[in-house]
């Protein structure tokens, strides 16, 4: 079998550009769907043909953030002078009587969520060092040791983190979940990183040294910048587990510190079943990740082959 | 600058032994090789002078200070790495101004300072550049700046011409000379390369399993070599072995090869059993009187000198001598050795013995 060195015809550039596109549209096509959602009426959601064309509305996502409740006739005030949103609620009967949950339960996500991949990152990347740099006694088996922790599902252990969580005042606490997702991440962090900074040579530190930089300071100007790429993208990683996770979110929280995961499902209840609602709620849940992941996209492409070739 | 010194020093790693009790001095303003084949020890010495490694035990001084367990950064000797070690993620200028940083110079003397130094290494229109895309011999150049910015005690230097190709190294190894003779600065310098040891140090020292070897100038360490293995690994060819069995005795000018009177300086350290007659290449000379004979084996041309093996009854030994001479392979040809020149090896690790010729040689090595 051999293989063609040439380059590419216009016939199979074409091809290859239909499959790409094909592809794209197939993965992608979920996710206009829930865009689109969030912007239709109510009628329009569950319309069947499903309405391809439509009038946009912003009704779910005035819906998804506040609470409301039946206009109870002979209400008479003055309908021009209040505000948009209010008379968008009006035009269906409800009138809005205050906020919903979902801005402090999307905040409690970017907390957690956040929170949890720095400390991944920070504690790993300091382990990582350790397990890079120096001669830790036992080094292969704690490594191993750190990966086993990830080869049995998480929710496995549901039962045992919830009544450790519940003996500890830890259920539904910030810090809980901070916890939960720093440990559950930290596997992954201190592995991916220790192969970045495997391959930074080590000479680089000891040129710092011998430049009269203490360790940390060759740390933290020599061996940091450079292996910024692949932090970056563990950190990618680490958040949008943390961002996503839903199984613990549900089991552990249910106030204070719920996420937006188990939030959103819970719209549905509220006033019938309010898809463009649960459209918006998802359609702004995507954002920080997919923002986040587009600043670093350069990275972490770079960080996923990094490392792949030997020098 | 400053004095090294050595005393002793031994260091482990694990099980294994990469350095055995060595010592030896650097004086100050001395170009000093450390030279031996890879896993000689040679490396690890160099990077225990750095602090980049304790030693197990033993003493390093450096200007009378004892700083064996002192770290790198408080040393003030600067190191050059053979792969360069140049910070990727800055430029020229800041990779040769961070040395002088973390001293807390302020920041007009440090681009003043780095400015001098860029000119004197022809590196000056260079310095806003990145690191990655010089060439290698821009590489070299910006990783001795970094190492000359700061004035250090001294330079230590790992094979730095070892990344560089073979036309380009020899350039560099007359650049750094010429540094170094401008500069005084005491320099010591790891190579596996006898020719570059040879050509630019002023004192060697031939290191093999940990092992100093033998320790002087350039020129006492090719004619009077310590041991077989020095004998061995300078010179090129090699210096010959002829391998006999026999009595020597304090005061004896003469050996028994092969029931021919070969003449040597006079010895004055006795053995016996199995010796070895070392003789360079260049010490044999063709001459139809001898009564010591070799067959010719083959003839390697250099231009003015050919290299000529010959087959004698004692082993093979190579001849250097004159391309004019004609040669044919199958030839017997009487030889005849430079006596002043000659000698013998015993024992297991081929020590050589001492002789009214290199006495005063072996004294201090």
């Amino acid at each position: 079998m051999s293989f063609s060195v040439t380059a590419p015809s216009t016939r199979q550039k074409w091809i290859a550009g239909i499959l790409v596109i094909g592809y794209a549209l197939i993965t992608l096509l979920p996710l206009i769907w829930i865009v689109a959602t969030g912007f239709k009426s109510s009628p329009d959601a569950i319309a069947y043909p499903p309405k391809i064309v439509f009038d946009p509305t912003v009704e779910g996502y005035v819906n998804l953030f506040t609470t409301q409740t039946r206009l109870i006739d002979g209400n008479a005030e003055a309908v021009e002078d209040l505000p948009w949103y209010e008379k968008l609620v009006r035009e269906r009967g409800n009138t809005i009587v205050g906020p919903s949950r979902f801005s402090e339960r999307f905040f409690n996500s970017v907390i957690i969520g956040f929170g949890s991949t720095f400390f991944a990152i920070v504690l790993g990347t300091a382990a990582a060092y350790a397990f890079s740099r120096f001669k830790v006694p036992l080094k292969d088996d704690l490594l191993f040791f750190i990966l086993s922790t990830r080869m049995m599902p998480p929710i496995a252990v549901a039962i045992p983190i919830f009544l450790m969580f519940r003996n500890l005042g830890l259920n539904d606490t910030h810090a809980g979940m901070i916890l939960l997702y720093t440990a559950v991440n930290l596997s992954l962090s201190v592995w991916l990183i220790n192969g970045f900074i495997d391959e930074i040579p080590i000479e680089y530190e000891e040129a710092a040294l011998i430049d009269g930089y203490t360790r940390f300071q060759a740390f933290y100007k020599v061996v940091l910048p450079q292996a910024a790429t692949g932090i970056a993208s563990t950190a990618i990683f680490c958040l949008i587990f943390a961002w996503n996770e839903y199984a613990f979110a549900v089991l552990l929280t249910s106030g204070t510190a719920q996420t937006a995961p188990p939030f959103i499902p819970t719209i549905i209840g509220v006033g019938g079943q309010d898809w463009p609602a649960v459209a918006a709620g998802a359609t702004l849940f995507l954002l920080p990740v997919m923002v986040f992941t587009i600043l670093l996209r350069k990275h972490l492409l770079r960080g996923i082959t990094f490392g792949a070739v030997r020098k | 600058m400053a004095q090294i010194r050595i005393e002793n020093v031994r260091k482990e790693f694990g099980a294994f032994t990469a350095v055995q009790s060595s010592s030896f001095t650097v004086e100050d303003g001395e170009f000093f090789m450390l030279l031996g084949p890879s896993g000689c020890g040679k490396t690890t010495t160099l990077r225990m002078m750095a602090g980049l490694e304790l030693p197990t035990s033993g003493k390093i001084y450096i200007d009378g200070e004892e700083v064996g367990m002192k770290p790198a950064s408080k040393r003030d000797i600067a190191f050059v790495f053979q792969m360069f070690a140049l910070y990727p993620h800055m430029n020229v200028g800041k990779n040769m101004s961070y040395p002088l940083i973390s001293q807390g110079m302020p920041k007009a003397d440090v681009k003043k300072r780095v400015l001098e130094v860029a000119q004197i290494l022809g590196i000056d229109h260079i310095l806003n550049k990145s690191v990655g895309g010089l060439s290698g011999g821009d590489r070299q150049r910006v990783a001795l700046g970094r190492a000359i910015v700061r004035e250090p005690k001294a330079f230590l230097m790992d094979e730095p011409l070892g990344a560089l190709d073979a036309e380009f190294r020899e350039r560099m190894a007359e650049e750094l000379r010429a540094l170094h003779d401008r500069m005084g600065a005491t320099t010591v310098y790891v190579t596996h390369d006898q020719l570059e040891a040879m050509q630019m140090g002023d004192k060697i020292v031939v290191m093999n399993h940990g092992v100093v070897e033998q320790f002087g100038v350039p020129q006492d360490i090719y004619d009077w070599p310590a041991t077989k293995f020095v004998a061995n690994f300078i010179g090129s060819p090699p210096m010959n072995f002829l391998d006999f069995h026999g009595i020597i005795g304090s005061g004896f000018d003469a050996v028994d090869l092969a029931g021919c009177k070969i003449s040597i300086p006079e010895m004055r350290e006795g053995a016996e059993g199995d010796l070895t007659l070392g003789v360079r290449p260049e010490h044999i000379h063709f001459s139809d009187t001898s009564e010591y004979r070799g067959q010719v084996v083959a003839t390697e041309y250099l231009g003015t000198d050919q290299i000529v093996t010959l087959e004698t009854p004692n082993g093979e030994v190579k001849a250097r001598i004159a391309s004019s001479v004609a040669v044919a392979a199958g030839e017997i040809i009487g030889l005849e050795f430079d006596s002043r020149t000659l000698t013998v090896f015993s024992g297991p690790k081929g020590h050589a013995l001492r002789s009214s010729a290199n006495e005063k040689v072996l004294a201090h090595g």
